[in-house]
């Protein structure tokens, strides 16, 4: 005798709310999980926690420090997701990041334009257009590679990451450096994105806050991706690429076409997180821009269950992961629980496919193959 | 620039990779598909400098490594064997988790020392003119181990009865399957012993050919170079090894391009300008993009491809059963 | 029960009260079947019966949640397949398990305890070759599967069980994939095999074929038994046919006679390679007219895919196919799509539908860039959901909703949205690949009269099927395919089985040309002389000339090619 666990196939859609309760039951499985795990190296969990909210959500300060990581994580969140819905695994949101801060930082580097007489608007704008060009471009070429050539989007985008670093490297390290250090001149204020710190003058409240502009592109981009996904032709044609290529084929799409540009479009989103982070919070281009944004971009997408709208809390969430995660010992706990999260999300859509019923067994245990039921059909 | 030298130390960063992608043949050829390799890499590499270093005992260490990474390649059996989830995304947050493992578990091993596997000079087979130095002399032992591996695991894999069973499995599940063999019970195992194999070359790393933990940059990358070069060899253990071993030279020979001022009868740009040297760190991995672009017009003149099966989940009774 | 069966036999197999329940069905509700020693046994019924279904239970891929069963009068429970098999019963599925990359050999060695470890190849090429011999069957053991004819390939599936010494064989549907002599020939096999004391269940929905074949036999109907092990004797096939359907079975299709128009499509010399880049089409010319049903015979894996593809734009080829006029050879399945081509393909799930999206998503999947669905980048899903909700209550599609996904729904039903999707763009030619194939008998008829209306609107319609009742009751004219070659096309009067049959093998070549009234009995043909309006419309056909000569030994122009690809087997590496 004992307890068995049984998977039956779901012939009933799932409840409405199920994804949504498996994502954030997926969230606080995770945070228990890596309790254990910090316990047994040593670590005080409940300690780190409480820190990781003080350092989070503790003041606006810091809230706004949050909300400034976010930014890219929503942005390349949102490219992923978009990528994701059409089964293409851009795993290249890293790289694509530096990319574009490279080709927005040679606005300034170069300069493209008379930094002294052009007005702020033209070099924001330009600044904007280059790095989501140096995205898509860091797009383009895996896009090409898998839709021409069907080599392995995942591995190509990851070799493209090393690749993106080390060419920043060259260029702030051989070109632009600044003395020597790891870093290039600071931009000229023209270049910066506004911040709400900037206006300290007007409204004391502000002195010190550092969020910026960029999370408006941020927000925008995730109503032009909802709109894309759920109201529009393209979104249609990710849609059926995504779900059955071969019928997406047979119904007339030209899937080389779209593999490109989904990638290109994903690429720019990364780029455009890599300009907000060079204007709007370091003010030069320098090494380390990212803390691994691109993936843990890629753990948000999956997270929000690809919905743009999910897309945007769940990276406010990992944002605070990361200002906390920041300055506590061991470094490795955001990582961590990032992981898991990952983990027991794409775990937990078995509940999804599968209602899982809990039965004692005796001797005569039945099994019963979930998917039997076509067998006659299939024929 | 010696070419000996070029050639002894690509054997010997080679082993890793060989180590590594022969695992994940196995794994792939019985159908599942892990990209978790890096991460169970790294995890293997901390797991055994860790133990190695508390124990004093390097074996003790290996050991824990290839346990290490079995125990989270299961992780991604559970996930996609049984959950049915897709392998990609289940890789992925594989290596996530080990990363994050390994980081957590490894703080404060930076800069410690252990126990090393020893380097060995073969007696008689170095006597060989050229090849006994560059094969033979003064190579770790698990350099050795992986001169076996190879022709083990060819033979393993085509010419012997497990073999058989795991290319049907990769292949036609369903076939297998209805002449008893058990496709889940064989893709468990091979997904395992290909977990062992990562964490073993993550060990080969920390306690053998390069030793040290140097956090996430001690693998920095190789997993995944690996998996290329699974794609790359077409999932034969002779080609990945062969690959295995060239790139290693590769490596070291862009290491060596930074040594001598001359350079082909004239100035040697990376001696003169240092900064150039971040092209070279980018060959590596250029070069894994180049090889997949090669191997994928190769494999479709041969009509080559992945096993069938390849990170489809395996359930009784769709489609044709 | 049969009052004359002694009560005291042992059968080779008996099972009895078998209850199987799938989620929402009821796949096996109390089913009795017994085997006889040395008997061929014919358990009859249609798709989803549950004939399948018991046959699993019996291999011990499915446990029931009732019933028992005994082999030899010995009761048994199977956990798995290497239960049943150790037990002597090995089952040829309809769909062969057979791994393409393997040898013959390898093969029939996987899931056996000997070999131990290391495989002795040569060795056992003998033993199977051995084998083979014993029961009269031919087949290289060192071929690679994929490089053999779907007859070769359930050779190889019969070897591999009598190869386990089984007593028992189970063969589902087994000539489905068969040219009718190629049929015969099986049966020959399975009545020799019989003669040496192997009991044979034999797995069918065909009647006449049954006849033919069974000593006795069991019938299905909807889960259920309706008829237990009788003998043949006395019984009509029309009380078999309503046992099998529960009613009168009406086979009178609304065919009309009707002229054909115009030529709506050409294909001249048209040639193209399958997927392992050997020549699948060779020189094919066809031609089909309005309010033409034409009939694609051939056994499986003859071309036939490989035309499909090329008319609707999947598939590069050389030469041309003109629809209205109009090149589309080597365009994109769009431009097909646009010349007014409609496709049905045999891949319902895998190629005609999107599973995990609505009902809605697939409605529009071949117009949502054309009013009203969408007129610039937007998509109006309001009147994409009114479309499909018109479409789903005109071909009556049994769904919850229309936001109900794909995969949900039954065979039959999902067919029903793919032809209403495919039908209602009032296409000028359906290309129709295995409508009906897997269907039950109720889908079965809506589908064939859902092609005659359509045929009576002036469609052109290119029917390929497997199944030559079908095509003789549906087509006009007749194309028989033999690899990659349109080998002669018949009038649908003038055509019988046996000739088809004959043609399906390459044994008898007829006359192909375009226009109906001029087709011709092979008989007949040599002494026709092409008339100025058949050359009008044939001038890229030369009409082959019928001559006894021409009764070719089967030759296999591939075989070279394809034994140089052995070299490309992953053990001819290093």
């Amino acid at each position: 005798m004992g307890l068995r666990l049984e998977f039956q196939k779901r012939t009933e859609d799932h409840p409405k709310w199920l994804p949504a309760a498996t994502s954030i039951g997926a969230v606080l499985l995770a945070f228990v999980i890596s309790g254990f795990i910090l316990k047994s190296v040593g670590a005080d969990p409940l300690y780190i926690y409480s820190y990781f909210w003080t350092a989070s959500f503790g003041s606006w300060g810091s809230i706004s420090d949050v909300v400034v990581k976010a930014t890219p994580l929503l942005l390349i969140g949102l490219g992923s997701a978009l990528s994701f819905k059409m089964r293409l695994w851009n795993i290249g949101g890293e790289g694509q990041f530096y990319m574009g801060a490279f080709f927005a930082s040679m606005v300034v580097l170069l300069p493209m334009v008379n930094l002294q007489t052009t007005p702020k608007i033209v070099v924001f704008g330009l600044m904007m257009v280059m790095g989501m060009v140096g995205g898509a471009l860091f797009g383009f070429i895996p896009g090409v590679l898998r839709a021409k050539y069907n080599i392995n989007e995942v591995i190509t985008t990851l070799m493209l990451n090393y690749i993106a670093v080390y060419w920043n490297n060259y260029w702030i390290f051989g070109k632009y450096s600044d003395a020597g250090f790891q870093m290039t001149k600071m931009f000229p204020k023209v270049a910066w994105l506004p911040r709400l710190a900037d206006y300290a003058k007007q409204y004391k409240f502000f002195s010190g806050i550092t969020l910026h502009a960029g999370v408006i592109f941020g927000l925008i981009a995730a109503v032009i991706v909802w709109i894309i996904l759920n109201k529009s032709r393209w979104g249609y044609k990710i849609t059926l690429i995504g779900d059955n290529p071969k019928a997406a084929r047979y119904a007339g799409l030209d899937i080389t076409k779209n593999i490109i540009l989904v990638f290109m479009f994903s690429g720019a989103l990364a780029g455009l997180a890599g300009m907000a982070e060079v204007s709007g919070v370091v003010h030069r281009l320098q090494e380390r821009i990212s803390t691994s944004y691109g993936f843990s971009g890629v753990i948000v997408a999956w997270l929000a269950k690809l919905n743009p709208v999910a897309v945007i809390i769940v990276s406010i969430l990992f944002g605070a992961l990361i200002v906390a995660g920041r300055e506590i010992q061991p470094s490795g706990v955001s990582f961590l629980i990032q992981g898991i999260t990952l983990f027991l999300v794409i775990s937990s859509d078995v509940l999804l496919k599968y209602t899982l019923r809990i039965e004692r067994t005796g001797k005569h245990s039945k099994s019963i193959e979930p998917e039997a039921a076509l067998t006659e059909e299939a024929k | 620039m010696n070419l000996n030298v070029i050639v002894h130390a690509g054997i010997s960063t080679g082993t890793i990779l060989l180590i590594a992608a022969i695992g994940e043949i196995l794994t792939e050829r019985a159908g599942i598909k892990n990209l978790g390799v890096e991460g169970m890499m790294l995890l293997g590499a901390m797991a055994g400098f860790k133990i190695a270093h508390e124990t004093g005992n390097v074996w003790l260490g290996l050991l824990g490594a290839i346990f290490a990474g079995g125990i989270l390649s299961l992780l991604h059996g559970l996930v996609t064997i049984s959950f049915q989830a897709d392998q990609t995304v289940s890789g992925l947050s594989l290596t996530f988790l080990g990363t994050g493992l390994a980081l957590v578990m490894g703080e404060g091993l930076t800069g410690l020392t252990t126990p090393v596997v020893p380097n060995y000079t073969v007696p008689i087979l170095s006597q060989i003119p050229y090849l006994g130095e560059v094969l033979f002399t003064n190579h770790n032992l698990l350099t050795y181990f992986g001169y076996l591996l190879i022709p083990i695991s060819w033979f393993f894999i085509f010419k012997t009865k497990p073999g058989l069973h795991i290319r049907a499995v990769g292949e036609k599940p369903a076939a297998a399957d209805t002449l008893g063999v058990s496709v889940y019970r064989i893709r468990y195992l091979y997904t395992f012993i290909g977990g062992c194999f990562a964490g073993l070359a993550g060990a080969a790393i920390s306690i053998a050919i390069s030793p040290g933990w140097y956090s996430h940059l001690t693998t920095s990358g190789q997993g995944w170079i690996a998996i290329a070069l699974v794609i790359f060899a077409q999932w034969n253990p002779t080609r990945a090894a062969l690959g295995g071993y060239l790139f290693g030279m590769l490596r070291r020979l862009l290491l060596d391009l930074q040594g001598p001022a001359m350079l082909l009868g004239g100035r040697n740009p990376f001696f003169y300008n240092h900064n150039l040297v971040f092209f070279l760190q980018m060959m590596p991995y250029a070069l894994t993009v180049l090889a997949l672009l090669w191997g994928s017009s190769g494999a479709r003149r041969k009509r080559l491809g992945a096993p069938a099966a390849l990170g489809e989940p395996y359930v009784r009774g769709e489609r044709g059963l | 029960m049969n009052p004359i069966e002694p009560t005291t036999e042992t059968f080779a197999v008996e099972m009895k009260d078998i209850t199987l329940r799938f989620p929402g069905v009821l796949a096996n509700d109390r089913v009795n079947f017994t085997l006889r020693k040395g008997e061929i046994h014919a358990l009859l019924g249609e798709n989803g019966a549950g004939k399948s279904t018991l046959m699993n239970v019996l291999m011990g891929l499915y446990k029931p949640n009732a019933g028992s069963i005994f082999v030899d009068g010995k009761r048994v429970s199977f956990n798995s397949p290497r239960d049943a098999i150790a037990a002597g019963i090995g089952m040829v599925h309809q769909h062969f398990m057979l791994v393409p990359n393997q040898t013959v050999t390898e093969n029939i060695l996987i899931g056996l305890d000997e070999p131990k470890f290391v495989l002795n190849l040569k060795k056992y090429d003998q033993k199977v070759k051995d084998l083979a011999n014993q029961f009269g069957i031919q087949i290289d053991p060192t071929s690679l599967i994929w490089q053999l004819s779907v007859g070769e390939q359930q050779r190889v599936e019969i070897l591999k069980i009598l190869y386990r010494g089984a007593q028992i064989l189970i063969m589902d549907e087994p000539t489905a994939v068969l040219a009718p002599q190629e049929a015969n020939e099986l049966i020959d096999t399975l009545k020799g095999m019989a003669r040496q004391g192997k009991s044979i269940i034999f797995i069918s929905h065909k009647l006449n074929e049954v006849t033919a074949v069974a000593d006795r036999l069991t019938i299905l109907r909807k889960g259920q038994t309706t008829a237990e092990g009788i003998t043949l004797g006395g019984i009509t096939r029309e009380s078999l046919a309503s046992l099998m359907v529960g009613r009168e079975i009406i086979f009178n299709l609304h065919k009309q006679e009707q002229a054909a128009g115009n030529v709506v499509l050409e294909l001249n010399k048209v040639s193209a390679l399958n997927n392992k880049n050997l020549l699948a089409l060779r020189d094919v010319d066809l031609c089909l007219r309005e309010g033409e049903i034409l009939g694609i015979a051939g056994v499986a894996g003859n071309g036939q895919s490989e035309l499909v593809e090329v008319i609707t734009g999947l598939r590069e080829c050389t030469g041309h196919i003109l629809l209205e006029g109009k090149n589309i050879a080597n365009k994109s399945p769009q431009a097909s799509i646009a010349a007014g081509l409609a496709h049905i393909p045999e891949d319902r799930i895998g190629v005609g539908s999107a599973p995990n999206l609505s009902l809605t998503k697939n409605v529009i999947m071949k117009n949502y860039d054309h009013e009203p669905i969408s007129s610039d980048w937007r998509i109006n899903y309001t009147a994409a959901d009114l479309r499909a909700k018109e479409l789903k209550e005109q071909y009556k599609i049994q769904a919850p909703t229309i936001e109900t996904q794909a995969r949900k729904l039954s065979g039959g039903n999902l067919q029903k949205l793919i032809l209403a999707r495919e039908l209602s763009s009032k296409p000028r030619l359906i290309v129709a690949m295995q409508p009906t194939r897997g269907l039950d008998v109720g889908a079965i008829e809506g589908v064939q009269e859902l092609l005659l209306e359509e045929r009576t609107q002036g469609s052109a319609i290119l029917l390929v099927s497997e199944d030559l009742d079908e095509l003789l009751s549906l087509s006009d004219r007749i194309a028989v395919m033999y690899e990659g070659e349109i080998v002669g096309t018949l009038n649908q009067k003038d055509a019988d089985i046996n000739t088809i049959g004959l043609m399906m093998t390459g044994s008898l070549r007829g006359d192909s040309s375009c226009s109906p009234e001029e087709q011709t009995t092979p008989a007949q043909a040599s002494a026709e002389e092409p008339t100025s309006e058949q050359e009008a419309v044939t001038t890229f056909t030369e009409p082959r000339q019928f001559d006894r000569s021409k009764i070719v030994p089967m030759h296999r122009p591939f075989m070279e090619s394809k034994r140089e690809d052995k070299q490309t087997d992953d053990e001819g590496g290093e």
